[in-house]
Formats: structure tokens, sequence, C-alpha cells
């Protein structure tokens, strides 16, 4: 058990490449935190600096108080599960389980009371005979998942480990690694990929872009306060949508009709350097259908007219994809974005409205519909460096905000 | 039509398959044929022997010569088998994972010797065994067979240590093994089809080879077989001793065939399935 501090941790490889820059993190002593971000952001890296298998070029690395920068992995005293499981292949799932501690050294009646309990919590007790070979794709997961158990290391570090299941196996060993987490209260970093996985399963999330760390936090304050376009993009199924905003007359002129802005934002805006155009980000939950909504909502909010697309009815609620005018959003983050959502599916970028409104509505294909958007909800973006315009203290308040 | 079209392309790669076949065991299958011919039939030209005779072998079993020199083949092809796949595990190794100063220039001098033409190196290695008093002894072979089998070794065992998936060393060293470690207990096993490959190409070579073997050795001490073969005379100075040799190469033969069959079993494929998702 022990705390994990990164202290701008950066990582150069002899190529020149700066995979991770600056990186500042403290992860306390049982927290389970999780790195997400897109391909290629330095994740893996960051996790494999913390495990030792990669030199840090600068910046230093305690772990449990003590500077690790120059201890090997297997003087760290923590485990590491692989996106790849890397089960070793001739031994056995239990001399698999057995081999950390066998490098430890332990008495023999210990390693098999050790593997057995392990094996019990991770309902492994009838394989422990088998070699992986023979093993599903779950069980491999479990196993690679006892190895790391069995010698109560100090840290946990898992690198996707869930990637290579089915969505539902996925789902299923969520549970098992959050349940397990929880149990037994070990430091954990966990990178993915998976936004459900990074909102579902950590104490706190960081948001990691390009080799540098975008934002940290609890998952829901990452989502209702994003500081900035990427986090706001990043977070989220379906995205965020965004629509450019020109700054006219104390306005903002949107394809949804003139959104009104309170004194803070007026106040950014009269700079002489301020961006004269912003984007607009509105998740689809903000929406609702023009009937639904009481006389007390509908004053905190908006309304436009817009044809509809499709409807997809998921029971709960309906998600209701709308065509707007206007030309998309566009910067360098919604660019990334999308290229890591593959455009065709990032709603974001296009001038199609992803809208999720209640099951009770009766909107349909192809006629123009009356649309209400809450106000409150609203994020202002500085299309050149992404910031959110719309936060102030770490709180985001809509565009009324004083 | 399709029918007729595959028939034919059947037929026509069962020729090439025999003619193949042929041409390759023709010879092997005609000393055999002569290793059981009696000395009167030798020359008779017929493929079958008309009067089938195991006295041949009794010679050179009944000669000390040859049971002699084919101690030293087997011991002296062993020993150097032994330490060039070591040797050659350990290189190959750095080789396929490391990157270590000097790593390019390693590679370029192996290969550099493996092209080197050996015949050039035989009259320097000769003096210079003469100077250390290794000629006509054990190491005297062994050393120069090592040097030339090492640059195969390494070859051969980089290609399959690359093949490893790589996350297998890094958990191991995650589960707190040193390097020495992970390489013994995690790498080495399942490079274990790699290490036997190896090991029977380098004991072919050492095995076959006459060059150093005829220009290394002065007597019954170091000769290997393939040198004894060559100074074979028949039971007697006037007999011919063409069913002898043919016996002899014969019998020599069957070590090279059994170490294949016995570490065939071993290289399995597929021995590192399951290791990780792919
Ligand atoms: N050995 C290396 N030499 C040079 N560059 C490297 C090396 N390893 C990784 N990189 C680069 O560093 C960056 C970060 O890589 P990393 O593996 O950490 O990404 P990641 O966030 O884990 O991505 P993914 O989600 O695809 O696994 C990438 O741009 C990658 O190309
Ligand atoms: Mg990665």
């Amino acid at each position: 058990m022990a705390d994990i501090v990164l202290d701008k941790v950066s990582k150069k490889f002899p190529d020149g490449t700066t995979a991770v820059r600056d990186v500042d993190l403290e992860i306390a002593d049982g927290e389970f935190v999780i790195l997400v971000g897109p391909s290629g952001c330095g994740k893996s890296t960051t996790l494999n600096m913390i495990a030792g298998l990669e030199d840090i070029s600068s910046g230093e690395l305690r772990i449990g108080g003590q500077r690790v920068n120059d201890k090997a992995p297997r003087d760290r005293d923590i485990a590491m599960v692989f996106q790849s499981y890397a089960l070793y292949p001739n031994m056995t799932v239990r001399e698999n389980m057995a081999f950390p501690l066998r490098l430890a050294k332990l008495d023999k009646e210990t390693i098999n009371q050790k593997v057995d309990q392990a094996a019990k919590v991770l309902e492994l007790t009838p394989l422990l005979d088998r070699k992986p070979a023979n093993l599903s794709g779950g069980q491999r997961q479990r196993v690679a998942m006892g190895r790391a158990i069995v010698r109560q290391p100090k840290a946990f570090l898992m690198d996707e480990p869930l990637s290579n299941l089915d969505a539902k196996l996925r789902v299923q060993m969520r549970t098992v690694v959050s349940r397990l987490q929880k149990q037994l209260g070990t430091t954990t970093v966990y990178v993915t990929h998976d936004q459900t996985e990074a909102m579902t399963l950590g104490d706190r999330v960081v948001i990691m872009r390009g080799g540098a760390v975008q934002q940290v936090g609890p998952p829901q304050e990452l989502y209702d306060h994003p500081n900035n376009l990427f986090v706001a993009g990043f977070i989220g199924s379906p995205s965020m949508n965004f629509l450019t905003a020109k700054v006219e007359e104390g306005t903002l002129r949107t394809a949804l009709g003139d959104v009104p802005i309170g004194d803070r934002i007026r106040r950014e805006l009269e700079g002489a350097d301020a961006p004269r155009e912003l984007i607009l980000g509105i998740r689809p939950e903000h929406f609702e259908d023009a009937e639904l909504v009481d006389d007390d909502t509908r004053r905190r909010g908006m309304e436009f007219t817009a044809p509809v697309d499709i409807v997809e009815s998921m029971g709960s609620d309906k998600y209701v994809y709308l065509s707007v005018e206007g030309e998309r959003a566009t910067s360098a983050e919604l660019e990334e974005l999308a290229a890591d959502a593959g455009a065709a599916d990032f709603s974001g970028a296009g001038s199609n409205l992803v809208t999720r409104l209640s099951a009770e509505s009766t909107v349909t294909e192809g006629e123009d519909r009356r649309v209400w958007f809450n106000l409150e909800k609203i994020h202002l973006f500085d299309p050149s460096d992404g910031r959110n315009l719309t936060l102030h203290e770490g709180r985001a308040a809509g565009t009324f905000a004083d | 039509m399709a029918d007729t079209t595959a028939t034919r392309a059947k037929v026509r790669w069962g020729l090439l398959d025999v003619a193949v076949v042929v041409f390759a065991l023709t010879p092997v299958l005609w000393i055999m044929s002569l290793s059981f011919k009696t000395p009167a039939t030798l020359t008779d030209g017929k493929f079958i022997p008309r009067e089938w005779t195991l006295e041949n072998y009794r010679t050179i079993f009944a000669t000390d010569q040859f049971v002699r020199a084919l101690i030293n083949s087997i011991g002296i092809a062993l020993i150097a088998t032994t330490i060039a796949v070591v040797l050659g595990a350990m290189a190959a190794y750095a080789i396929s994972r490391l990157d270590f100063p000097g790593k390019r220039l390693l590679i370029g001098v192996s290969l550099l010797i493996a092209m080197f033409p050996q015949v050039s190196l035989v009259s320097p290695l000769f003096e210079i065994e003469r100077q250390l008093g290794l000629f006509d002894t054990w190491p005297g072979l062994i050393l120069p067979y090592i040097t030339f089998a090492l640059p195969l070794a390494i070859y051969t065992l980089s290609a399959f240590f690359k093949q490893i998936p790589w996350d297998l060393e890094k958990a191991a060293k995650m589960d707190g093994a040193t390097q020495g470690q992970a390489f013994r207990r995690v790498i080495a096993p399942l490079a274990a089809p790699g290490l036997f490959t190896t090991a029977i190409l380098v004991f072919i070579f050492c095995w076959n080879d006459f060059l150093f073997a005829i220009s290394l050795t002065s007597t019954e001490r170091s000769r290997t077989v393939p040198v004894a073969l060559s100074f074979f005379t028949g039971a007697s100075q006037f007999e011919d001793p063409t069913g002898a040799i043919c016996a002899a190469a014969v019998v020599i033969t069957v070590p090279i065939i059994l170490f294949v069959l016995f570490f065939q079993r071993r290289i399995v494929s597929g021995l590192t399935s399951g290791a990780v998702k792919g």
C-alpha cells in the first residue's frame, strides 16, 4: 500500500519523440485512478515509467514517499496486468500465479495457500492445472489478475486489461475489477481507451492528450465541468455537440438562434484580443422536446425548430438526430477527437445534432420539430486554445453566469 | 472439366515430387545397396544386391580405427554444439532484446565470419594450433567449429527470440525476476524449439566437416569419421575398401538421423500459444 507521486515526469525516446510531457499527478494510497486519452497520447508510456519498464527522462517518481526513478521493477513491489495478459504459456495456471511468489522465495506451503486463496477470489480454482492455451479469453484475463494480486503488492498497474474481451465479458470483468480493488484497497492505476470504463471504474480520471495531462478529477466533475474543448469532447457518449457561435452585438449567433450571454462571459469577450468566434458545446441530454417542457424549465433555455433525421428509441429515452444549418465547428482538438473516434461516428464535427429526448416525445422522422435546450448547461470554448470560457473557479455555469 | 484440370495438376505435381525424391535419394540408396554387397558382386551394376552380406559392417567395427573415429566425432560434435548453442543463445538474446553500443558491429562481425572462406583459414589455424599445442586434440577441432557455427546459431536463434512476445519478459520483470531469471525461466523454455533447431543445424555442420578435420588432425586421437573414411583400407592392404567405406557411410548417417528424430519431437510449433491474446 502506498501513494504514487509523479513530479514533472517526462519521457523522451531516443528517436526524439516526447511521449510524456511534465506530468504532475498525486495518487493517494488506495485510490483508483484511470488514465484515459486517445491512441498515442502517452498512457502506456506513463504506466511503464511507474512500473519501471521505461526509464524516466526527467522529473521524479515517488512511491510511498520514496524516490524510485532508478529502481528496477522488481524493487518497486508493484504488479502489472498487461493488455495481452502475458501469461507464461509453458506454465499451468497455478504455476503462473505462483511465479512471483517463487521468485520472492516464499516456502511452498505459503505459496500454495496464497495461490488457492487468490484463485478462489477470482473463481479460478477448477482451472488451476490448465495451461493458458486451454483457457477462454475471460479466464486468461482472470489469471492475469490473479498473478497480480497473489503477492499483495503496493500498487496495481493495468494497461487496457479488458480491451481484448468482447463487450459483454468486458462489462462483467469491469465489475470484477472494481470489486477486487475495493476489497483489497490497493492503489491502482488503470489505463483505458474506453471512456465508459473511465467513467464507471475510477475514483479519479486523468485525461491525457499528446503526452500532457488535460484535466484530473472525479468522472462526474470532468463530465460537468470540462476544462477545455478536448475534455468536453472526449468524455460522454454520444459526445457533446459542437457548433460555431459568432460574437455579434452582445449575443452569440448560432445555428440554433441567438444565444444571450451573461455579464461574466461578456466581460471575457470585451478584450481587444478576445475571440470573435466561439465554439458552443451542449450535451445531448440537455435538449428536450419543446412540448414536454414546463414553463418554469422553459425560461431557463431556448427553443429552435429543425428537421428530424433519425429517431432511435432506446426505451428509456429517444436519441434524435437533427440537421441544422451553419458551418461545422473546427479546431485542432475537434479534429483530433474525430480522428480518434473514427470520423464517421463522431457527431460533434458534423452539422448533425444529437439530442436525447424523453421517451414520451412523439417525434417522428422527417418532420420539423420544435426542440428546447438548457442554456445553463451550455459550454463556450475558445477555438484557438480550447479553453472553456464558461468555467469559473472550476464550475461551469452556462452562458448566463455573471 | 474442373475435375480433370485438378487431376492433371495433381499428376504433374506427383511426377515432379517423385523426380526430386529419386534424384536426391538415389546416391544414398546406392551406397546402402553397395554396403550390403560382397566384394565379388560389388561392381555388377545391380541395384538390388544378388548376395546380401553384413561382412562390410563387421569389418568396420572390427577395426579400432573406425570405432575410435566414431567416438571422436560424437564427442567433438556434441561438445561444440552445446557450447555454440549456449553462447549463441546469449548473443542472440542480447541482439534481439537489448539496444547496446556495438550491437551493429557484433552483427557485422558475425556475418563476416560466416562469409569468410574457411579454406583460407586452414593454414594459419594449422600453424596457430601447432604453436599452442592444440593440434590433433579435441579442443583443436571444437574451437574452430564453435567459431564457424556461432554466426549460424546467432542468426537462427535471434529469429526465434524475436517471435516471443516481449510482454512476457516485462511480465516476468514485474513479477520480480532479474534479467537473468526472466531469460532462464520464461524466455529460454519458450525458445526451446529454436534451441533444438539450432542444435541440429550446428551438429550437422560439425559432424559433416571434412576440411578442418583433415587439416588439424594427424592421428586417431582426434580424427573424426569423415576423415577416417578417407583413410580406409580394406582388411588387408590389397582388398578393395569400397564396401567398407559404404558401410561406414551408412553408419555415420545414423547418429544424425537419431539426433534429428530425437529433437524433432520437441520442435512442436505453437508452444507460445496462449501467452497473449492474438
Ligand atoms: N520506443 C519508442 N520509441 C519512440 N517513440 C515511441 C516509443 N514507444 C512509444 N512511442 C511513442 O510515444 C507516444 C505514446 O505512446 P504510448 O504507447 O504511451 O501511447 P498510448 O497512449 O498507450 O496509446 P494506445 O492507447 O494506442 O496504447 C506515441 O506517439 C508513440 O508513437
Ligand atoms: Mg497503450
